[in-house]
């Protein structure tokens, strides 16, 4: 495990010097918010339909920067040198850490945009709606993570992510977007535990499904 | 001497339809050059790559081994130094920088009594704290010379060693090859004749079609 927190202290460095992915996401974010808080210029929304444009904008963000965990080093020509001094596993559960904490700190600062700039936003059980980000946020950087591995081997990388993300996230974000509703409504994580169950099982399976599948994808 | 040996038990690779070498069955021991020479697109680099481990070959097996046992593919990287055009440094890092993280990456300890050592040896000293897009072509392909030897491998896969350098880093090159080879194993894949006068035994990749 160190030597997967070793690689991702390299690509949060190299992140700090580069801003491949920082900057692309932070542009992202405030340009959709923009375009939203625009659209809706005076007229008010319902607490559900704010609660659905946060995971969409969170969805669209993560379509695009989480694909420059592994399409960096494709691009850098690096790809060789890490299939060289680290196992499949190290690199998968660094580039892993590396999109939790990308995956976090974007969702965070979207929430936190959303709570100031929408007063629509009003979630009555944080409790839940914590919760569910957590587990939402980590079945979002799971999937994001090896989606990303498959693309960086294809040339049609741009066009290829959005394809692929959209049936493997999408339960994710159904489920994600009914808590929120109960959130809203102010219900409870003893009244929501099916849909918590469901993405709890989503994060393992795709974890699962992850570690078996690297090695394939990263040898060729 | 160390106990190290390579072997290779009837190594096919294949390309789609296309064959690039057919059951090469060879033996390497430490403290001899070995070579691997053919044309253009004859499966040298091919062949590097499946000693390193980083791709498999279509059938037969690379054994590593130490002590009379096989070294486990998760292993391979501390105990192989490789040089080649397709391993390609941090441009965003320093020189020091890319050797302490490929260190840590690797679950080893930077040494950094060897590294100055080697980035004297290589004259890369004083750059040794410049970002690495600041170096030329030549200064990169010694870089990689610190990157395959700060380890302390037993063996020295080199892939064209000597591309990029100049006279002077071509002769330190060869000076290093021959001095390490007294107790490593060492093999390069080149075109270059210059590079194949280095070696006590050559594999023609194209006898293996």
């Amino acid at each position: 495990m160190m030597k997967a927190y070793s690689l991702f202290k390299k690509d949060w460095q190299s992140e700090l010097r580069t801003r491949y992915a920082i900057n692309a996401l932070a542009m992202f974010i405030l340009v959709t918010i923009s375009v939203i808080l625009f659209s809706i210029g005076q007229e008010k929304i319902s607490e559900y339909l704010t609660g659905g444009l946060l995971w969409v904008v969170i969805f669209f963000s993560a379509m695009s920067g989480l694909s420059r965990a592994f399409v960096s080093e494709e691009e850098r020509g690096t790809t060789m040198t890490l299939q060289f001094i680290a196992s499949p596993s190290t690199v998968f559960n660094g580039k892993l850490i590396f999109n939790l904490v990308l995956v976090f700190l974007m969702n965070i600062a979207i929430t936190l945009l959303f709570i100031i700039l929408f007063e629509s936003f009003a979630i009555k059980d944080w409790s839940l709606f914590l919760f569910a980000f957590l587990l939402g946020n980590i079945g979002i950087a799971v999937s994001s993570t090896i989606i990303a591995a498959i693309i960086s081997k294809a040339s049609a990388k741009g066009t290829l992510y959005p394809v692929l993300s959209f049936p493997i996230l999408l339960p994710l974000i159904l489920t994600l977007l009914e808590l929120t509703k109960f959130a809203i409504d102010g219900e409870t994580i003893s009244d929501s535990l099916v849909e918590l169950a469901v993405l709890f099982s989503y994060d393992i399976i795709m974890l699962t499904a992850s570690y078996l599948l690297f090695d394939f994808i990263w040898k060729d | 001497m160390n106990n190290y040996s390579l072997k290779l038990d009837k190594v096919t690779k294949i390309f789609g339809r296309r064959l690039i070498f057919n059951e090469i069955d060879f033996e390497f021991y430490p403290g001899k050059i070995y070579g691997l020479a053919g044309q253009n697109g004859s499966g040298k680099s091919t062949l590097s790559k499946i000693i390193s481990g980083i791709i498999s070959p279509t059938k037969g097996k690379v054994n590593h081994m130490l002590d009379n046992k096989i070294i486990p593919s998760e292993k391979l990287h501390d105990i192989i130094g490789f040089v080649s055009p397709y391993l390609v440094l941090y441009d965003e890092f320093t020189a020091e920088e890319n050797l302490v993280h490929f260190a840590k990456i690797r679950g080893a300890v930077y040494n950094e009594t060897q590294a100055d050592k080697l980035f004297g040896d290589f004259n890369l000293f004083d750059r040794k704290n410049d970002l690495l897009k600041t170096y030329s072509s030549g200064m990169k392909q010694r870089m990689k010379y610190l990157f395959a030897l700060l380890h302390n491998p037993y063996l020295l896969l080199l892939d064209e060693p000597t591309s990029n350098l100049d006279k002077a880093g071509k002769d330190k090159v060869y000076e290093i090859i021959r001095d390490e080879s007294k107790s490593k194993c060492i093999i390069i894949a080149s075109n270059e004749s210059s590079d194949l006068e280095l070696c006590g035994e050559i594999i023609q990749i194209e006898n293996y079609k």
